[in-house]
């Protein structure tokens, strides 16, 4: 008998120091943030989906991608398509079509390591939302073009 | 799973009124939305435990088999997404034993830190997971507090927070920098003073204990039986580690502790966890403060699949993972075959739970902390 009383006891016990534990939590500072209208701020190494790099030093005045192809071909989910043309009286190749077929992309960062010229980096989006599959197939020469890119 | 049509047949007799098929799963919270448990009940009690799986099949090993073996990176973190990183560490350290390839001590050091990390996170979200299926929603919040920390500093240097893909065979992609010294120092402090707090909150809770001692002894015996690993066997009482039994990367290095339980009960195995989050606190600061400057990669030549085969294990949060791969001279496997944990956990279900109250089986199976697409692979 006395055995039941002691479980009642200290299990009782036990709840409370457990409800201590949650009440003092109501008293502290608020840590939710009301997202969309507060942000924090998010780390700048995050890997987004790619992006070209805009740079107004390079042969073309834009971007440093020579068109190589090594980006597609490393890239384990075949979400790149890479086309570049051979163009009179410019050395190399002028690359014509950059697409990115993000809803495929794993973020893996493989073709950012690849490229000889690190033409490509990660950009910082991360509010992509959309109703369908193909507003996630980027133009990033479009993107770089219009100057979207950071 | 082929006599469950014989076993409806039974039930289906009008003097078991009470007998009756239960699907568990997959929408229960209990089995993560890809589980399905066929339940043969008499009242409250379950006679026969029938896992079906296969909701969450994406043919990893295939994919393995169909290209480079650079191509595989991404899956490795998308395998156990609750402990992705040593994936990543084991697939790269089959790679490297493959070709010979040496890996600079830093690089070693930081994929210690990065899995212990994991392995901390990981831990966190199964025992808050498994609290939230003994019914208390509170200590899950507690413990996401603390693994948004690791997650965040982690974030910082791999750029993802739960599929990650960050060791690369000759080392790691990125290196670690002051700042995340700074934060994974104060994520140690942090998590060692909370504690206390735990044990207050869940560790001391009789509700909790009394659903969980007692409850789905799983003997030593029983375990080596099936193949079981990780916090399950640990929780046994048998000290089986990779880290310690056969050690690789830096591991030897560092002082740290096996902690093992006694009963084998559910609550032995939810203490190990517990206690294994110290030991990896204490394996990170020893890390950190023995951190070698130098490259983090090293330089890896074209990598060619030589014919034959090789295996590597490291321990993963759940336990020992397995690569073993079959080359063939292409730099596309022939054949990968990937050893999970959790797949002998959850074998070990039926025969631990057969003739149990439901709650109990609840308890026992959140106590293996499974990951169901670990075991569809
Ligand atoms: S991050 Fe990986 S999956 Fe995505 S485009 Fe680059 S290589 Fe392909
Ligand atoms: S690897 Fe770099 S340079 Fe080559 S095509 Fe890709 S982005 Fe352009």
């Amino acid at each position: 008998m006395s055995h039941y009383f002691s479980e009642i006891f200290t299990g009782g016990k036990s709840l409370l120091v457990g409800l201590g534990v949650t009440f003092k939590a109501l008293t502290s500072p608020v840590v939710t943030v009301q997202y969309p209208r507060e942000k924090i701020d998010i780390s700048p190494n995050m890997r987004g989906h790619i992006d070209l790099i805009k740079d107004s030093e390079s042969k073309n005045g834009l971007h440093r991608c020579i068109s190589c192809g090594l980006c597609a071909r490393n890239c384990p989910c075949s979400c790149i398509v890479v086309k570049g043309e051979k163009q009179e009286g410019v050395k190399g190749k002028v690359l014509k079509i950059f697409t990115l077929e993000f809803s495929k992309c794993s973020l893996c960062g493989l073709c950012v390591e690849s490229c000889p010229t690190s033409a490509i980096d990660f950009s910082d989006e991360y509010e992509l939302a959309a109703f369908s599959r193909e507003a996630f197939n980027f133009d990033l020469l479009k993107r770089v073009q219009q100057g979207d890119t950071k | 799973m082929g006599t469950l049509t014989t076993r409806f047949s039974t039930i289906q007799d009008p003097d078991e009124k009470h007998k009756f098929l239960l699907n568990m799963g997959p929408q229960h919270p209990c089995t993560h939305g890809v589980l399905r448990i066929v339940l043969e009940m008499d009242g409250e009690y379950a006679m026969g435990i029938d896992p079906i799986l296969g909701y969450g099949h994406r043919m990893h090993e295939k994919m393995a088999e169909c290209r480079q073996w650079s191509g595989f990176y991404p899956n490795t973190g998308r395998i156990d997404y609750g402990g992705a990183i040593p994936y990543n560490h084991g697939y790269c350290a089959l790679i490297e034993r493959m070709a010979g390839i040496e890996v600079p001590e830093r690089a070693e050091y930081i994929r210690v830190i990065t899995v212990e990390l994991n392995r901390i996170a990981s831990h966190f979200l199964g025992v808050g997971a498994y609290v939230i299926d003994l019914g208390a929603f509170t200590p899950i919040l507690y413990m996401f507090d603390d693994r948004e920390d690791i997650l965040d500093a982690l974030e910082d240097i791999t750029g993802s927070r739960l599929t990650y893909c960050h060791h690369r065979v000759g080392g790691v992609s990125k290196d670690i920098d002051d700042l995340f010294i700074k934060r994974t120092r104060a994520i140690i402090k942090n998590i060692r003073s909370r504690f206390d707090m735990y044990d207050r909150l869940v560790t001391g809770n009789i509700i909790f204990q009394k659903r969980t001692k007692d409850v789905g002894i799983i003997p030593v015996e029983m375990a080596r039986r099936y193949g079981a690993t990780g916090p399950v066997l640990r929780g046994s009482g048998l000290g089986f580690d990779i880290r310690k039994n056969e050690p690789y990367s830096v591991y030897p290095e560092f002082d740290f502790d096996i902690p093992t339980g006694e009963n084998g009960d559910a609550f032995d195995r939810y203490m190990v966890r517990m206690l294994e989050l110290e030991q990896s606190l204490r394996i990170i600061e020893q890390a950190l403060d023995k951190l070698p400057d130098g490259p983090v990669m090293a330089k890896v030549k074209r990598v060619k699949l030589q014919p034959g085969d090789c295996s590597f294990s490291v321990e993963a949060a759940r336990g020992m993972l397995t690569y073993y791969l079959v080359g063939d001279g292409s730099n596309v496997p022939y054949k990968l075959k990937i050893r999970v944990p959790s797949y002998s956990n959850l074998s070990l279900l039926e025969e631990l739970c057969k003739g149990s109250l439901i709650a109990d089986l609840v308890s026992a199976m959140g106590s293996l902390d499974l990951i169901i697409p670990e075991i569809d692979r």
